[in-house]
């Protein structure tokens, strides 16, 4: 069977995909997950102030998520670009 | 030197056997170090209470002990079971359930120490409560478990399907995919809701009046935390049952592990943030309950997009599977 060099590339853009997808996935779910609970923990020191805790959490949330969307759009274009 | 098939297939079933509790005993052993030393901890600062934070330990040490346990199953059945030479395919199908369980029972072994050892400290701390105590150590912990009973089921499912009638390519990349999808992903969750039942435990010690509320709470946590490790196993499931058809590409195949790859690794790291949020939350249950729907409301918020990630990888690898 004779592999071509089309088809390693191929095969190493699939498995790229789903590697950069997977790691990627690992930072912002920790780094989320960190200020999410600080978040409940403020909350809970002062009720009052949850509106601008939950606006505050979901801003940072976002910043943090922002490497996970690298992550996904560079694993859509080695799917489907490369 | 011409190897046969049945060599190899001996040689797989020993790395498999290998590569199981070797993976498999590091998580337990981590775990039940951690309840140790808090159990040392809890006793020097109440030595009258030393019998009964024993008993706890060892318990809460048992209940860690079962992922490797699983592990050791795994490996034995690998060791002693004469497997036929029938078909190549046997070869990855055994690596990949060797593997499986190994990575599958890290998360939980280290997770069901955590609530064991803030079970231990507590009771020095509150020792009126150590009923208490132990039955929400020995919830928290029993859930943690799940996952590793997720991967236990994945390894069976690929030692006693049959896969010799399927084609050797692309189905060796599809069961690989499937022991690291359920296995890898197996190891976030396990480790996340040890965090939760910990904070639990320590919750319940601090503030007993709360007892009810805390354990909801950490059910309610531990229940979100849970999602990546399913979204691990539906994949594997996905890659175990769907019959591949034959292709000599190399490419098909790398599509299927990068999907297995994918779904694992990615939900390593929501499993432990969503774990790290609920630990939060339950901690501030036991300290203010007053404001406990708020805290709820954001807890629920703050996971959903600490999940998001795992979404992502759930995505691609559906893609890799059915698209490409």
């Amino acid at each position: 069977m004779a592999i071509e060099g089309v088809e390693i590339i191929k095969a190493a853009a699939y498995l790229g995909a789903g590697l950069a997808m997977g790691l990627g996935a690992i930072g912002p779910g920790v780094g989320e997950g960190m200020a999410a609970a600080k978040a409940c923990e403020a909350i809970g020191k002062n009720p009052a102030e949850a509106g601008l805790l939950t606006r505050t959490m979901l801003v940072g949330q976002a910043v943090t998520e922002s490497t996970g969307i690298y992550a996904l759009v560079i694993a859509l274009l080695l799917l489907f670009v490369v | 030197m011409i190897l046969d098939i049945q060599t190899w297939v001996h040689v797989a079933a020993f790395v498999g056997a290998g590569l199981s509790i070797g993976l498999g005993a590091t998580g337990a052993a981590v775990g039940e170090g951690y309840t140790a030393a808090k159990a040392n901890f809890a006793i020097s600062r109440k030595p009258e209470m030393a019998g009964d934070i024993f008993k706890t330990m060892l318990v809460g040490q048992a209940v860690a002990e079962s992922a490797s346990i699983f592990a050791l199953v795994i490996a034995m059945i690998l060791l002693f079971t004469e497997f036929s030479a029938d078909s190549c395919i046997i070869i990855p199908v055994l690596l990949a359930s060797g593997l499986c369980m190994g990575f599958g029972a890290i998360g939980s072994g280290i997770g069901a120490g955590y609530p064991a050892g803030a079970a231990c400290e507590g009771m020095a701390r509150q020792p009126a409560m150590s009923g208490r105590l132990t039955t929400n150590m020995l919830i928290g912990s029993a859930v943690c478990q799940t996952t590793s009973i997720y991967a236990l089921v994945t390894s069976l499912i690929l030692i006693y399907l049959d896969f010799s009638v399927r084609p050797l390519s692309p189905t060796w990349a599809a069961v690989m995919g499937a022991g690291f999808a359920s296995g890898i992903g197996a190891i976030g969750s396990g480790i996340g809701e040890g965090l939760v039942a910990e904070s639990a435990c320590a919750g319940i010690a601090r503030q007993p009046s709360t007892a009810a509320p805390v354990t909801n709470m950490m059910l309610l946590g531990q229940a979100v935390t849970e999602t990546t490790a399913i979204y691990g196993l539906l994949v594997s499931f996905i890659m175990m049952f769907k019959v591949f058809p034959a292709s000599d590409s190399i490419a098909s195949s790398m599509a299927l592990l990068g999907a297995g790859l994918c779904m694992g690794i990615g939900a390593l790291g929501p499993g432990i943030g969503e774990g790290i949020t609920a630990r939060g939350a339950v901690k501030w249950i036991a300290r203010n309950e007053s404001s406990s729907a708020s805290t709820i409301r954001v807890m629920l918020v703050g996971q959903a997009v600490s999940e998001s990630t795992g979404i992502y990888a759930l995505v691609i690898s559906l893609v890799l599977i059915f698209v490409i």
